[in-house]
């Protein structure tokens, strides 16, 4: 299988095969030698040459996390003969979503539609575990859509508003 | 000795508690709220009792419902934890009215202690220092200018009916005096509907030691030593350690003997702690004393060897104190670190929801109490505790290492934990020469962040992503459904992988 991958932004060209219990891998050109053990579905052993490393794997609300040892990355798998997935539009300009970190309650909205908000402005206020939160602007632009009402209850990665 | 105690609180204290009766032999009573039916302390316990709903002011607050699954289950006792209802006076003489023993003070002990103003009257009158300063409010800014003088800078204004640092000012030199009068006057007045201003001395980046007391029903009353609970974010304690590394043999007696002396000045019983702030020149001031079990108490019970969940229940069951000052031995070094549900990478949020992975640490030296387990669901309607990561060892270098060592074989997945904060500090030149204050935290998140993260674990993790996908596990219960695809960048990533690694299991 030749990949794609991409850890925390740097991109890799893997091509890992595996025959019975061997594998063979290619890192950028490169032979490295492999062996892989799942110790279970989401905790991974791997040797690389001698050298063990215990690798983690957790979903997260919009991305997808490995653990090396206690070393956290970003990780994105594209299989090239697909041609998928290469869409980065959106970044600076055009319009972004605001999302809720955590599940809880909006206590307030600190916007109005149309206003104009700076980067890092609080958009909402939200509550969970007694703890009140700002959740803030991820760019300057004007707030196009409030999407939550004072009271209400959100989950990770609803969209609160759209700063565009 | 009782047979059944209800543990009136949830989470890892009500597991603690509840170990101790079973260690005891005593039946432990669980009660629970709407949202904690799958909590750890409801299936360690031998019976459980709801009592209400997810606001804890209906449940775990509620004294008419706890009291009645006392009634219900017949237990003869009620242990609080800490929190909730723990330092709550009526709540004492409600169990005092229905029969139950409160395994803690008594109210009257808890209400000398509760009021600033009577519990600085009696400590006075006992011999307990405190921060130099005035008792009453300031008039004028002549009056100020006279009490500055003789207390010295730099100082602090502090509204008399304050709290959460409404209506402070520090105060560094004379010529800034007028002023801050006149704003902490006007903030305290808007805050609290009243500008009474006093004056203390400031103690800039003090530490904060406190003293572990036991009193039994017959008169004794001993000290166990100090824990060091310097490291602090927003006044809340993140770091405890036992003994303070800033404490020698001579401070730990005369600081031991004023907290015996406050205890004994509120005819205090039970387990309590006195806390004190502490200067760079070693004077110590009373600052407040906790009628209750600490969150930290593990740490002064490996240094004493002590189990001090028992003994609250031997005293409050009238049995003397089994051992004399003179017996108590600190032995050792101990350190615990608070787990809590929250991200330090993103200003502190708490992070409720599914634990999905969790591998905890084990090996000499380390305790764990914990309140999660893997599957559990943290709830977003109470404390951000998950868990206390305890190390033990020999000295203070040793268990700095123990606890790193078992901080990297920890893991928490489905939510953000604090487990990378500890690694930093347990890292940090200046925790490990244990130059700790109050202050040490923002010292710490100001200086730049080692990130060096190595090539080969890059490389690692590289493989690593190759390798789940080409085997298609995890399957990953994404919440794509749900999910905005706003990420930064990474949006489409998961169900392409997702896509590779059926396509690969079809082959």
């Amino acid at each position: 299988m030749l990949y794609e991958v991409i850890i925390d932004g740097k991109t890799f060209r893997l091509e890992l095969n595996r025959a019975d219990s061997r594998w063979s891998c290619v890192l950028d050109g490169r032979d490295v030698e492999v062996d892989a053990l799942l110790a279970r579905p989401d905790v991974l052993s791997l040797r690389i040459g001698n050298r063990v490393y215990e690798v983690k794997s957790e979903p997260a609300a919009n991305e997808w996390q490995l653990w090396v040892g206690s070393t956290r990355f970003t990780a994105e798998v594209r299989d090239p003969r697909s041609w998928r997935g290469r869409s980065r539009a959106e970044d600076e300009h055009g319009p972004k979503k605001v999302s809720a970190p955590m599940p809880g309650k909006i206590l307030r909205l600190l916007v109005r539609e149309g206003d104009d908000v700076a980067l890092g402005a609080g958009i909402a206020v939200v509550e969970a575990m007694k703890m009140q939160n700002e959740i803030k602007s991820p760019k300057k632009g004007v707030v196009r859509k409030i999407s939550v009402t004072a009271g209400s209850t959100v989950n990770p990665g609803d969209v609160l508003a759209v700063v565009e | 000795m009782f047979k059944k105690i209800l543990i009136a609180n949830r989470g890892e204290i009500a597991v603690r508690i509840s170990r101790a009766c079973r260690e005891m032999g005593i039946t432990a009573v669980a009660v629970y709220s709407d949202v904690d039916r799958a909590s750890l302390h409801v299936r360690k316990a031998d019976e459980a009792y709801p009592i209400g709903p997810a606001a804890a002011a209906e449940s775990y607050l509620n004294i008419a419902r706890i009291l009645d699954v006392a009634r219900r289950s017949g237990a003869d006792a009620i242990h609080p934890g800490y929190g909730f209802l723990s330092e709550n006076a009526k709540f004492a003489r409600a169990c005092a009215a229905a029969g139950v023993k409160f395994i803690g003070p008594t109210a009257a002990a808890m209400d000398a202690m509760g009021s600033k103003t009577k519990a600085r009257q009696a400590m006075e009158k006992a011999g307990v220092p405190f921060v130099p300063g005035t008792s009453q409010g300031v008039e004028s800014l002549e009056q100020a200018e006279g009490v500055a003088a003789k207390i010295g800078y730099p100082l602090m204004l502090k509204a008399a009916a304050g709290g959460g640092g409404k209506g402070m000012r520090l105060v560094r030199d004379p010529a800034e005096l007028k002023r801050a009068l006149e704003a902490a006057r006007s903030e305290a007045q808007r805050s609290f509907g009243d500008g009474e201003v006093y004056i203390e001395k400031a103690i800039v980046n003090p530490r904060h030691i406190e003293m572990q007391v036991l009193a039994d029903e017959h008169g004794h009353t001993l000290y166990l030593g100090e824990r060091e609970c310097s490291l602090q974010r927003r006044h809340q304690k993140v770091l405890e350690e036992a003994p303070s590394p800033f404490v020698d043999r001579d401070m730990r007696r005369r600081m031991g003997e004023v907290a015996v002396r406050v205890a004994q000045a509120a005819n205090y019983t039970n387990a309590g702690t006195v806390e004190f702030l502490v200067d760079p020149e070693k004077n110590f001031y009373f600052l407040e004393m906790n009628t209750r079990l600490q969150v930290e108490h593990p740490v002064t019970e490996l240094i004493t060897g002590l189990d001090l969940v028992q003994l609250q229940i031997r005293i409050a069951a009238g049995e003397p104190l089994p051992f004399t000052q003179n017996e108590v031995q600190i032995r050792g070094h101990a350190m615990e670190c608070r787990i809590y549900a929250e991200d330090p990478d993103n200003n502190y949020f708490p992070s409720p929801g599914r634990i999905t992975l969790l591998l905890p640490p084990s090996g000499p030296g380390i305790r764990q109490d914990s309140g999660m387990y893997e599957g559990w669901e943290v709830p977003i309607d109470y404390d951000p505790l998950l868990a206390k990561l305890i190390g033990y060892g020999a000295d203070r270098g040793q268990v700095i290492a123990r606890l790193a060592r078992a901080l990297d074989e920890y893991f928490v997945g489905g939510i953000k934990s604090n487990l990378s904060l500890f690694r930093r500090i347990l890292r940090d030149e200046e925790f490990r020469a244990a130059r700790l204050d109050t202050g040490f935290l923002d010292r710490m998140q100001n200086r730049a962040k080692d990130e060096t993260a190595h090539a080969d674990m890059a490389e690692a993790a590289a493989i690593a992503a190759g390798v789940f996908a080409l085997l298609g596990a995890p399957k990953p219960n994404m919440a794509s459904e749900r999910g905005t695809g706003d990420g930064p960048g990474h949006g489409s990533g998961i169900s392409t992988w997702k896509n590779a690694g059926r396509r690969e299991a079809l082959r």
